[in-house]
């Protein structure tokens, strides 16, 4: 097996030459991408340039055809599809644009689920989860289903529930992408100062200039690469 | 802004001196431009000159003499006027964007590099706006989401644009 190139140094997680295809439709072709401890990068780019498929790699969902995925000292793609799923729901979190919640369960028992998996005990579990349900203004309706509550709380409860276990990359698709502009503002805001304040890493795929601008950063995928805006200036 | 017809409005809760209009208008309206003592000042010579202002009363203290202005019934409906007078819509058609676009396709430039740049450009601004809005209060939120939702829509014009960039170099290049 060759040797992965190195991550980029103080780096959470890094990818490298990540090629995918489907068929006969490339989604990457050599896209590189990395986040560091507390930092909140924005994944843009067109429908269709491959955003997705690249959160789904970094987050160890989907596995790329070629390339390196380093969390820590781990190549995310080389460990099994059982450990692959340990680190996905031990280290990483995750928040969708909808349809995310268990509808039988409680608020409070969707957001205690992540840590009742875990083996934590339901009492633990529930005061966590309580915690979160109250970093993210949404305590109200911890006896609440999903199907009583509007989107915009729907997607706090959603946002409770990926902190939960304090991951350590969050990777949010779309995650406002059926909010208003009030209701999105306010997820935002909270996931973005949650994970900071747990120095969590935050993988955002948006469409959405506004909801990028929460973002520390800016990664644009165009036809399969990843470009780190950083480095484009006015010269 | 319509500065006069700000601080006339300001006068309506009752007579002020110049010194109070300025702190009134800075604390409302001010947040990066805050008026100077000169344009208050000519701004109320103005309004008195026109009718729309009275001398309410003149305080001597040690410095100089400091006016307090009371707004005139014809003030009242020049405010009234103003605010039911929609704002001419900014058609944008005179875009520097679209030139500079331009202008890089005739002149075989990088149109595309200048198109990143600029989206980079803008998105610092909405990452630095976006910053102030979340820890301002919510005459900040409101100033920020104005210029953040302007911004935005340059930056979807910017996309197009890009995404159309094969297509304007076949109409422009000789």
């Amino acid at each position: 097996m060759s040797r992965s190139p190195a991550a980029p140094a103080g780096s959470l997680l890094a990818a490298a030459g990540l090629h995918k295809a489907y068929g006969p439709t490339t989604a990457l072709a050599g896209a590189d991408f990395s986040v560091h401890p507390g930092e909140v990068v924005a994944v843009m780019g067109p429908s269709g340039s491959g955003k997705s498929t690249l959160l789904h790699c970094l987050a160890g969902i989907v596995r790329p055809d070629a390339g390196t995925v380093r969390y820590g000292a781990r190549d995310l793609p080389s460990l099994s599809d059982a450990e692959r799923s340990a680190v996905r729901r031990t280290e990483f979190g995750f928040v969708f644009q909808f349809g995310q919640l268990v509808p039988e369960l409680t608020c409070l028992e969707n957001v205690a689920l992540p840590l009742r998996l875990n083996g934590v005990k339901r009492k633990a579990a529930e005061q966590e989860a309580l915690h979160r349900l109250e970093q993210l203004e949404v305590a109200d309706a911890r006896g609440q289903r999903p199907g009583e509550m509007s989107g915009g709380q729907s997607q706090r409860v959603a946002v409770a529930r990926a902190l939960v276990t304090t991951p350590r990359v969050i990777f949010a698709d779309e995650p406002t992408g059926a909010l208003d502009s009030l209701n999105g503002e306010r997820v935002m805001r909270l996931l973005t100062e949650a994970a900071r304040d747990t120095r969590a890493a935050v993988v955002l795929v948006t469409h959405e200039a506004r909801v990028a601008a929460y973002a520390d950063r800016e990664v644009v995928v165009r036809d399969g690469r990843a470009r780190d805006m950083a480095g484009v200036g006015l010269s | 802004m319509s500065i006069g017809h700000t601080l006339l409005a300001l006068l309506e809760s009752g007579p002020r001196h110049g010194y109070d209009l300025k702190r009134a208008f800075d604390a409302r309206f001010g947040h990066d431009r805050p008026l100077h003592y000169g344009q208050v000042y000519a701004t109320m010579s103005r309004l008195l000159k026109n009718g729309l202002v009275e001398v309410d009363g003149i305080e001597h203290g040690d410095g100089p003499e400091r006016k307090r202005y009371a707004i005139t019934d014809a003030g009242i409906t020049d405010v009234g006027r103003w605010l039911a007078e929609p704002e001419k819509p900014e058609p944008y058609l005179q875009s520097v964007l679209y030139t500079k676009v331009v202008v890089a396709l005739l002149t075989g430039r990088d149109a595309d590099s200048l198109l990143d740049a600029q989206r980079t450009e803008h998105l610092r601004l909405m990452r630095e706006l976006t910053r102030r809005k979340v820890s301002g209060d919510l005459a900040d939120q409101l100033i920020c989401d104005h210029a953040l939702f302007h911004l935005e829509a340059d930056l979807r014009w910017l996309e197009i644009t890009a995404a159309r960039l094969d297509q304007l170099a076949e109409t422009v290049r000789p």
